[in-house]
């Protein structure tokens, strides 16, 4: 009971946030370069939330998750802007496409570990984005141009918050903990009677399917998608998110994408100056702080043990 | 029809095989480096990037010919490869393999970036360094920097072979990618040889950028992104970690890429180098040369 009780109350302080921000945005106190920062930091949430599930939660190291994206992207925009369907049958769309993708390619893909399944995701995100610069339906080499700006704060802030709600509950419920179970330890996951694969499967369409909704609210703001946009660069910049914020920490990835939007938007004065800056303050937080910031603690619940580097040595050492 | 076909075919080989020695030459980087210290090395391929670069202004600003701007890249590259791995990489050899893998990405935006700061983002012109001869065999062109291309990386990689079979370093190294406790526990000094295996790795790679400079006569910051993750797809197709299959591994990958855009397309020759990939990973995650681990409890 209580639970529900906090539930509520958080979404509660979401309402109450979204009000003040709308009513900023709308007195024009926050301005257009601000605004367009907001929702780049809401899209970059869903991403690094959903890449979290698939990496920081199942333990499953994809890093093609621009991809998905890009098949949200485009899917969401071949319904509107083609068929002519309303904006939420894109939303929902687009995380279909991409969640049905992610299901067919993780199926076969999940059995591999580690850094092969890495490199086969980077691989198959790159073959996305190749195949899709080969389709002239959706504008090929050039983008696919004229999508209309159906996105604004009010969606892409609703559909962060879903995503969050729903990937913590998720990961509270019995499937999320098979999930963590498998990143635990895959082996002993299996003598327990859990069906890794299954829940791999899962986890990564999920995941994969959040891309798809960031894909969509993504070629809605800005009028266009482009090929170039969903590189693997895209995917880096995801993944940064997730282990900056910490592998398994949800507040870690939001509080990440938060930062690394900011930090973006402030250097937007000095374009050459910016990536090097971005760089080298990743290479130092990793030095420093391999475990992410947040490790894999959440803001206010301990709920799950010990799993990242620091504190594991600190335990073979002290045994 | 059947005639010119048979002529394509052997062009499209030729050619394919000086770019695949290429993508060898890079690829020998990434698999030392993955068999010593399970690391995909991002940052690999804008070291190639670097030597490149090295070798542009060795021989535009310092005069020089093609072996010495050769020989001045790879050790240019050497030393910076060290660098990266005693400052990014050292301190992070207890951390979790995520934490290195992104201070690899990491390193490699700053190469990129860096570079475009420093030399600027145009594209240069890369000199010409001996006169372009070019042979014909019936319809069938072979020009002198193919033949150039070929040699250099036979040699460079006869000498690598030489110093990873017969030399006391190439005994530490393959025993500390064998087995990096024990080797540690036999007296190896285990970060010399990582040290070292990360100058021989980048040494090749600025060999590849000077050669790749030479061949197509243009570079720029960003040259090294698209090569190095198809080197790296040769590296896992020779087998990740295996010396010869990533010699082996990138000779396929470049005949690969010119058939296909040769016979098919050449938009499609990325996507045939990462179908390349999945296939390989799906079917024999441990490359053609690879011995296949079993899954310990």
């Amino acid at each position: 009971m209580g639970n529900n009780k906090k539930e509520l109350l958080s979404l509660v302080a979401c309402i109450a946030f979204y009000a003040i921000v709308q009513g900023l945005i709308m007195l024009d106190i926050i301005g257009p370069f601000w605004e367009l920062n907001l929702i780049l930091i809401c899209i970059n949430v869903i991403l690094a939330v959903s890449l979290n599930l698939i990496n920081g939660f199942t333990g499953q190291f994809s890093i093609g998750h621009a991809g998905f994206m890009a098949v949200g992207a485009y899917f969401g925009a071949v319904l509107t802007v083609k068929l002519q369907l309303p904006f939420i049958v894109a939303i929902l769309g687009g995380a279909a496409a991409a969640g049905f993708l992610g299901f067919v390619i993780g199926l076969p893909t999940l059995r591999l570990d580690g850094d092969y399944l890495a490199i086969a995701t980077l691989g198959l995100g790159e073959i996305i984005r190749i195949t899709i610069l080969n389709i002239p339906y959706v504008g090929g080499a050039s983008g696919f141009m004229g999508i209309p700006r159906f996105s604004n704060f009010t969606w892409v802030f609703f559909a962060t918050v879903f995503t969050v709600f729903f990937i913590r509950n998720f990961i509270n419920s019995t499937h999320g903990r098979a999930c963590i179970s498998i990143r635990e330890n895959q082996i002993a996951a299996e003598a327990m009677g859990i069906d890794t694969t299954k829940y791999k499967v899962l986890a990564f369409t999920i995941g994969a399917a959040f891309a798809g909704i960031a894909g969509t609210l993504f070629s809605h703001y800005f009028y266009i998608a482009h090929p170039a946009s969903f590189t693997f660069m895209k995917s880096f910049d995801i993944l940064t998110i997730v282990v900056l914020g910490g592998l398994g920490s949800i507040s870690g990835s939001i509080t990440a994408a938060i930062l690394l939007t900011f930090v973006s938007a402030a250097l937007a004065g000095y374009p050459e100056w910016r990536m090097i800056i971005y760089s080298l303050m990743l290479i130092v937080l990793m030095l420093y702080r391999p475990q992410g910031l947040f490790g894999n603690k959440e803001m206010s619940l301990k709920i799950f043990g010990r799993l990242m580097g620091g504190n594991k040595r600190g335990n073979t050492q002290g045994n | 029809m059947d005639f010119s076909f048979t002529q394509q075919f052997i062009q499209q080989l030729i050619n394919g095989v000086s770019l695949g020695s290429i993508y060898a030459l890079i690829a020998l980087g990434y698999t030392m480096v993955y068999g010593i210290i399970k690391l995909i090395n991002f940052a690999h391929g804008d070291i190639y990037m670097v030597g490149a670069y090295v070798a542009f202004f060795a021989t535009t600003f310092l005069k020089l010919s093609f072996f010495p701007a050769l020989i001045v890249s790879m050790a240019v590259a050497a030393a910076l490869g060290m660098t990266i791995e005693r400052l990014a990489y050292r301190p992070l050899r207890k951390a979790p393999k995520i934490a290195i893998l992104i201070t690899a990405i990491g390193v490699s935006l700053l190469l990129e970036y860096g570079g475009m700061l420093l030399v600027t983002p145009q594209p240069r012109t890369f000199p010409a360094l001996f006169d372009t001869k070019i042979f014909t065999f019936g319809n069938i062109v072979v020009n002198s920097q193919q033949v150039v291309i070929l040699a250099i990386s036979v040699v460079l990689m006869i000498i690598l072979t030489y110093v990873v079979q017969r030399t006391k370093i190439g005994k530490a190294m393959r025993a500390v990618s064998f087995d990096t406790d024990a080797a540690k526990l036999m007296g190896i000094d285990v970060d010399r040889v990582i040290s070292i295996t990360f100058a021989i790795g980048s040494a090749l790679a600025a060999a590849a950028g000077m050669l790749v400079g030479v061949y197509y006569n243009s570079i720029d910051p960003l040259m090294g992104i698209m090569p190095g993750l198809k080197a790296f797809v040769a590296a896992v197709l020779g087998g990740i970690g295996v010396i010869p299959g990533a010699m082996l591994g990138g000779i396929i990958m470049g005949v690969i890429e010119a058939m296909v855009s040769g016979f098919i397309s050449s938009t499609f020759r990325d996507a045939a180098a990462f179908a390349i990939l999945i296939i390989i990973l799906l079917v024999k995650p441990s490359g053609l040369l690879g011995k296949n681990v079993r899954e310990k409890v």
